[in-house]
């Protein structure tokens, strides 16, 4: 009937969340008799009548269809196996991972090496978490340089933002080339290092403050901030 | 009316238990991690996982495990310990398994473990209470799913007082003390641990465990403080 904790407040595992059958238990809650309670730290998310838990930590849990950041760690006869942070290896396939004709005994290092990092998508995942990749679709490539940073998975979404609001606004500041993968890896290639530095502090930001309100000003500000200090710094140089 | 009450060695109510302080996240590296204190023995708790499990034939392909790892530092106490797993270790390592898993939910992670490990940096009595105390924390901090957290406290008797949270001096009070390790989930007050050394009757047992399931909330409430501290 009524909650019992407000909106966006943080919850621990075994808070009471709810109270009767209005609301119905989501990711991160269970009933037990009339109450919705909470299993996993993180905020409470009202969205209907269903109760949900956004988690604030945790590691990356692959789902099917989820863009990731991976790394090319072996490769067997028929394909490539890539980590892609999760306690168990994924496969891409020789036929998910190149549109070529193959022969048999063909060096694979030519598409995909040891130690190469892709971008790819989560195709399936299976009961006991055998994971299927492809990067046929379009976005889908070996990345070439940049740097990648690991953040929390659980706040991909917040660095994202609302139709990629808050990861446009830092490309457009700083000037970089950004993936974001939803396992929290976050790959950066800017024009010059000080560009891509900047664009790492900014992510490392939204990834701490993920959890409070009105975080798009304060990134705005700081990238902001920070190109009116160089314009500064400029100008000052004109007058000497 | 109320009983004749010999003072405590410390001075402390038998109800009271000693001064504590949690902290969440002092293990960098770790998924989750935290640190309890309990007058002056200390635990620390890091959560790694889930992982790959090895050896392979421990694996369990409907859920993942929890495997603890409990350890007293070789200075923790005034007499060495001797570093490296003992008889005592091993078992606090499984009763403390024990206590955990039943809040724990690892459907979601086939083949896979759970690392706790607690390391006590000081020791002076209840070190297996404050380690499952700092472990739940962990667990909860490494936003695990679980449905509730889990406190712990050792209540007892000493000479022929029934008190909460024994020291290292009552624990060794030479007119003869008993020690019962309690955990239990405090949203349903459900017992996960229950040991004793010494002796005690029926009557003063079932109070000893009323008195601990009290001090669980206290301690309960300092848990739930520092998890959502964390974050403020």
């Amino acid at each position: 009937m009524t909650l019992l904790i407000n909106e966006k407040t943080i919850v621990v595992p075994g808070e009471e969340i709810a109270e009767g059958m209005d609301y119905l238990p989501a990711q991160g809650t269970y009933r037990q008799n009339d109450k919705i309670i909470s299993a996993q730290l993180g905020l409470v998310n009202v969205n209907g009548r269903l109760i949900r838990i956004i988690p604030l930590t945790g590691r990356y849990i692959p789902k099917a269809g989820d863009t990731v950041i991976g790394k090319v760690v072996n490769i067997s006869f028929n394909g490539w196996i890539i980590d892609v942070g999760y306690a168990y290896e994924a496969n891409l396939s020789l036929k998910e991972g190149t549109t070529d004709f193959v022969e048999r005994n063909e060096d694979l290092t030519k598409y995909y090496d040891f130690g190469d990092i892709v971008v790819v998508k989560i195709i399936n995942v299976s009961r006991s978490k055998f994971i299927d990749l492809t990067t046929k679709e379009p976005g889908l490539r070996k990345l070439n340089g940049g740097r990648i940073i690991q953040v929390t998975p659980s706040k991909v979404p917040r660095i994202i933002g609302k139709q990629g609001s808050m990861i446009t606004m830092v490309k457009d500041a700083t000037n970089c080339r950004i993936t974001v993968g939803q396992n929290g890896r976050v790959w950066i290639q800017g024009e010059n290092t000080d560009n891509e530095i900047k664009a790492v502090e900014a992510i490392r930001m939204i990834d701490e403050k993920a959890h409070i309100e009105g975080l798009t000003e304060e990134i705005k500000k700081f990238l902001g901030a920070e190109s009116d200090k160089s314009q500064k710094i400029g100008e000052e140089d004109e007058i000497n | 009316m109320k009983e004749k009450i010999e003072k405590r060695l410390d001075g402390r109510k038998q109800n009271e238990l000693r001064e504590m302080d949690a902290k969440v996240g002092v293990v960098k590296r770790a998924d989750g991690s935290a640190m309890f204190r309990i007058g002056k023995t200390q635990a620390i708790a890091a959560v790694y996982g889930p992982r790959a499990l090895h050896p392979t034939f421990m694996r369990d392909p409907e859920k993942g495990i929890l495997r603890c790892n409990y350890n007293m530092i070789s200075f923790s106490t005034g007499e060495r310990v001797r570093p490296g797993p003992s008889r005592r270790s091993k078992e606090i390592s499984l009763v403390t398994e024990n206590a955990l898993s039943p809040v724990l939910d690892l459907k979601e992670f086939p083949n896979t473990v759970i690392d706790v490990f607690i390391e006590l940096i000081q020791a002076d009595a209840g070190t297996r209470c404050a380690g499952i105390t700092a472990a739940a924390m962990a667990l909860a901090d490494a936003g695990l799913i679980m449905k509730d957290l889990v406190s712990a406290v050792s209540v007892g008797k000493v000479g022929k007082n029934i008190v909460v949270d024994l020291d290292k001096e009552e624990e060794d009070f030479e007119d003869g003390a008993t020690d019962i390790p309690i955990a239990m989930t405090p949203r349903d007050g459900k017992i996960t641990l229950l040991q004793m050394d010494g002796e005690i009757s029926k009557e003063e047992l079932l109070k000893a465990i009323e008195l601990g399931k009290e001090a669980c909330l206290k301690i309960y409430e300092l848990q739930k403080k520092a998890l959502k501290e964390k974050y403020i």
